[in-house]
């Protein structure tokens, strides 16, 4: 960045004569440096994933999670500054909270992306503060069900006028919001130190084909963390994932942890994949030194 | 001009007149609180090895008319709790928001993954949260006009009914019935599980026919009651809740038996 130091990137509602605010593009930084986060959007449900790097041998193994359940059917993870993070899952349960408040109903995931897309960019625009030092996935799957107004009680008339149009709707939902506000939806989505090696894995699993399923996903999810974590070996880090399938599905609809079991399973496949891998790589080199 | 701050915002008096204060205020307490509107009837619990019966109709009756017949007074809570609704349905509204909000509020810190944690909302907690809930607010004389019954698992998981009133009163029994049905249903199922002991003696297919029975007869005698209804089963696998259950082998031979109301001459 040539322009660092021109005073530019001393406060946020400044931009740079070539356009540019700083102070995002600092806060995309922090995230660069955040353990990975992973998400993947398949046909019957949304799986997200988190490397945690384990700073001190003194924390509890398995504690302080790092999804966050938001709704029922609403989760979110992130990578960069955790304290940030908190205050993002916070505002997205006062903002889930709200919206069942005046709308009875459960807020979209779309929805919530909006509003949390809204609440950071709002955080570029003042002096008085900085940009959150996260990106954000949002995952969550809207009930494909007839679902009931919250309290609502009988169903109203079945024919004639307020009478129900039948059609489909719900589904899952997948988006990642970035320090500047700025959110699409994604069918893999990831961040963090890892994101690059994700994306390229992401990118392998075609799944705008729709041909995944959840339970592979999850296994593709553990398998990408430990795939993008390779670079930085040295780092001890544990494997978080949370799940949301259809109403059908193993979770009925709801953002859970995935189960023990099926966690366990997925990291064995995912360390397998990994020295696989490294035993291909080494065979090569020997190969190499053969033909010197 | 009356320029004294007590005077100001209101109609001057030398143009409008004194204001007539007996607008502003009325001798009487508040009133709309103290009597329930939409209504529904009586909930049935029962206990049995593995779990809970419950059942209630889905009828929500405004005064004697028969106003809205596809009402689900069963509501689910945290997947593992159910409660019944008798008594006011606006009031029910209230409650099923509110715990709906507290079930969201208690899954943000997860226990699956942690060895030997429990789900904070289990039905003993979410029993013991709503009677204070009623007593609170029966104290504040705007009390939420309900009768209800808790169907669970307590925190040992063993099978747990218990009810809960407007008045915040509570109590618990291997069988239970709010509104007519304390009268006319609970005899019935004491007859099947007289006392906690009996409980372990109790079939799934025992309680739920004896809970059906015991919906028949409050639809022969209960003139608030409905013929379609719901029925819940509570176990450690979770809720099994059938909203369309249907009263099934009717037979109103008994009724020209009655004599001595109505029309009729005797």
């Amino acid at each position: 960045m040539t322009s660092i130091g021109t005073g530019y990137d001393l406060a946020n509602s400044i931009f740079s004569p070539d356009g540019r605010n700083f102070q995002v593009e600092y806060a995309v930084k922090a995230v660069e440096n955040g353990g990975t986060s992973v998400g993947i959007r398949c046909k019957d449900g949304v799986v997200l994933a988190v490397e945690k790097v384990v700073t001190s041998k003194l924390l509890k193994p398995g504690a302080n999670k790092r999804i966050a359940t938001v709704d029922k059917h609403l989760g979110v993870v992130y990578s960069g500054m955790v304290p940030d993070g908190h205050h993002f899952a916070d505002r997205a349960r006062d903002e889930a909270r709200a919206w069942r408040e005046t709308f009875k109903t459960p807020i979209s995931t779309s929805d919530l992306a909006s509003r949390m897309g809204g609440y950071l960019q709002a955080y570029t625009l003042y002096q008085s503060v900085r940009p959150f030092g996260i990106t954000a996935i949002i995952g969550g799957f809207d009930s494909e069900l007839e679902s009931p107004v919250d309290g609502e009680v009988g169903s109203g008339p079945s024919i004639g006028a307020g009478g129900k149009v039948q059609g489909s709707h719900g589904g899952p939902g997948l988006y990642m919001i970035e320090p500047s506000g700025m959110y699409w939806g994604y069918y893999g989505a990831a961040t963090g130190k890892g994101r690059q090696a994700a994306k390229a894995e992401l990118e392998k699993l075609n799944l705008s084909e729709g041909k995944l399923d959840l339970k592979q996903a999850v296994k593709e999810a553990a398998r990408i963390i430990y795939v993008a974590q390779q670079d930085n070996k040295d780092k001890e880090f544990e494997l978080e994932m949370s799940w949301i399938s259809n109403a059908d599905g193993p979770t009925k609809g709801r953002h859970v942890e995935v189960p023990k079991e099926l966690l366990e399973e997925a990291e064995r496949l995912a360390k397998k994949a990994i020295s696989e891998d490294d035993e291909e790589e080494e065979g090569e080199e020997e190969d190499d030194k053969m033909e010197e | 001009m009356d320029h004294r701050p007590q005077a100001w915002g209101r109609p001057r008096d030398d143009v409008y007149g004194a204001y007539d204060a007996s607008y502003m205020q009325t001798n009487q307490p508040n009133q709309h609180t103290q009597s329930p509107i939409v209504t529904g009837t009586s909930v049935l619990g029962m206990k049995f090895k593995d779990g809970v019966v419950i059942a209630a109709d889905n009828l929500a009756s405004y005064g004697s008319l028969a106003r809205f017949t596809d009402v689900k007074r069963l509501r689910t809570f945290a997947e593992s709790s159910v409660v019944g609704f008798g008594g006011d349905v606006s009031d029910m509204q209230y409650l099923d928001r509110h715990l709906t909000e507290l079930a969201i509020d208690e899954a943000y810190t997860s226990t699956t993954t942690t060895p030997n944690a429990q789900p904070t909302l289990n039905a003993r907690n979410l029993h013991k949260y709503l009677s204070k809930l009623l007593y609170h607010r029966r104290s504040k004389f705007d009390p939420l006009w309900n009768s209800l019954l808790v169907a669970g698992l307590d925190e040992a998981g063993a099978p747990f009914l218990a009810a809960a009133d407007l008045l915040g009163t509570t109590f618990t029994s291997p069988s239970l019935a709010t509104g007519f049905g304390s009268m006319l249903a609970q005899p019935i199922m004491r007859g099947l599980v007289p006392d906690e002991a009996s409980v372990a003696q109790v079939t799934r297919e025992q309680a739920i026919n004896c809970v059906r029975e015991c919906m028949k007869v409050l639809f022969y005698r209960d003139a608030r009651s409905l013929d379609s209804y719901s029925l819940a089963v509570v176990t450690k696998d979770g809720v099994e809740l059938s909203e369309n259950e249907k009263l099934e082998n009717q037979s109103w031979a008994f009724a020209d038996r009655i004599k001595g109301y109505g029309t009729q001459t005797v």
